[in-house]
C-alpha cells in the first residue's frame, strides 16, 4: 500500500493526548482486566475440553488429567481461571447494567470498580478455601 | 450519480463496517445466558473438588447435567468467539494478519466446541 500523502510530518505539531499520558483511573484498570480475563478464559476453554475428554476416557483418563492439575503449577492455573471467571462474571454484570444505562456516575463507577477487584479475589480465595477445608466434593 | 451498490446493500445501510449491531447484541445475549450457566458450573466444579475418578463421570452421565454442561460449553465458546474478534479488531490493523487471526479464532472455537460436545456425549454413552 502506498504511503498516505497527507500523513503529517513527525513531531511538527502536538498530538492529542494519548493513552500513555493519562493517570490510570481504576475504571481503566477494570476495563483492561475484563479483556485480559476474557482472553485467559478462552485459553481455559482448551483446558475444559481437555478435562471433559479425559473424563470420557474413563478412570485412567481422569488420573492423567489430575496428575497435571494437582501439581502446584496446575493448581495455580486453576486458581487463575477461578479468579478470571469470578471477575469476568461480576464485571460482566456491571457491563450489562451500563448497557441498560445504569451506573455511569463517576463516584459510583469508581467505588464498584474497587468492589469488583477486591471482591473477585475474596470470592476466588473463598472457593479454594472451601475446597481445601473439605467443604467441596458434595456431588460425591 | 451511478452507484455500484445494489438496492439491497443500500437499504441495509451497513456501509464499510460490513455488519450492523448483530455482533454487539449476540455478545450480550450470550452473556445473559452465561449468568445462570456459570453459577451452575461453579457449583459443579466445587462439588467435584477432591472427589474420586468415578464421581465426575457419573455426574456428567446424568442427562440434565450433560445438557447443562453442553449449554455452558456452547454459550461460553460463542461468547469467547465474539470477544476475541473484538480484541483482534481493536489491536490488529494489518489486513493479512487480521484475516489470519480471525480464521484461526473461528476454527479453534469450532474445534474446541466440537471436542467438548463429543466428550460430553461419549461420557453419557459410557
Amino acid at each position: 500500500m502506498a504511503d498516505n500523502p497527507q500523513k503529517p510530518a513527525q513531531a511538527t505539531r502536538p498530538l492529542s493526548p494519548h493513552l500513555t499520558i493519562y493517570r490510570w483511573p481504576v475504571t481503566m484498570a477494570t476495563s483492561i482486566t475484563h479483556r485480559a480475563t476474557g482472553i485467559g478464559l478462552s485459553v481455559g476453554a482448551v483446558i475444559l475440553a481437555w478435562w471433559l475428554v479425559s473424563i470420557s476416557n474413563g478412570p485412567e483418563g481422569w488420573h492423567s488429567f489430575h496428575d497435571v492439575s494437582d501439581t502446584p503449577i496446575g493448581l495455580l492455573v486453576v486458581f487463575g481461571l477461578t479468579w478470571s471467571l469470578v471477575y469476568h462474571f461480576l464485571n460482566g454484570i456491571r457491563h450489562l447494567a451500563w448497557d441498560l444505562g445504569y451506573g455511569f456516575e463517576k463516584g459510583l463507577a469508581e467505588r464498584n470498580s474497587m468492589m469488583i477487584l477486591v471482591g473477585s479475589i475474596v470470592i476466588a480465595v473463598a472457593i479454594f478455601a472451601l475446597a481445601w477445608t473439605g467443604h467441596g466434593g458434595y456431588l460425591r | 450519480m451511478n452507484s455500484a451498490e445494489t438496492p439491497l446493500h443500500k437499504v441495509r445501510g451497513m456501509g464499510s463496517s460490513h455488519s450492523g449491531t448483530g455482533h454487539f447484541w449476540h455478545e450480550r445475549v450470550t452473556s445473559v445466558a452465561l449468568i445462570p450457566l456459570s453459577l451452575w458450573f461453579g457449583y459443579v466444579m466445587l462439588g467435584l473438588a477432591g472427589t474420586s475418578e468415578v464421581t465426575a463421570l457419573q455426574f456428567l452421565a446424568h442427562p440434565w447435567n450433560a445438557i447443562l454442561m453442553g449449554g455452558f460449553v456452547a454459550f461460553s465458546l460463542w461468547h469467547a468467539y465474539l470477544g476475541l474478534q473484538v480484541v483482534v479488531d481493536d489491536y490488529i490493523h494489518t489486513p493479512g494478519t487480521k484475516i489470519f487471526l480471525m480464521l484461526a479464532i473461528r476454527f479453534s472455537v469450532i474445534a474446541i466446541t466440537a471436542t467438548c460436545i463429543f466428550a460430553i456425549v461419549r461420557i453419557a454413552a459410557l
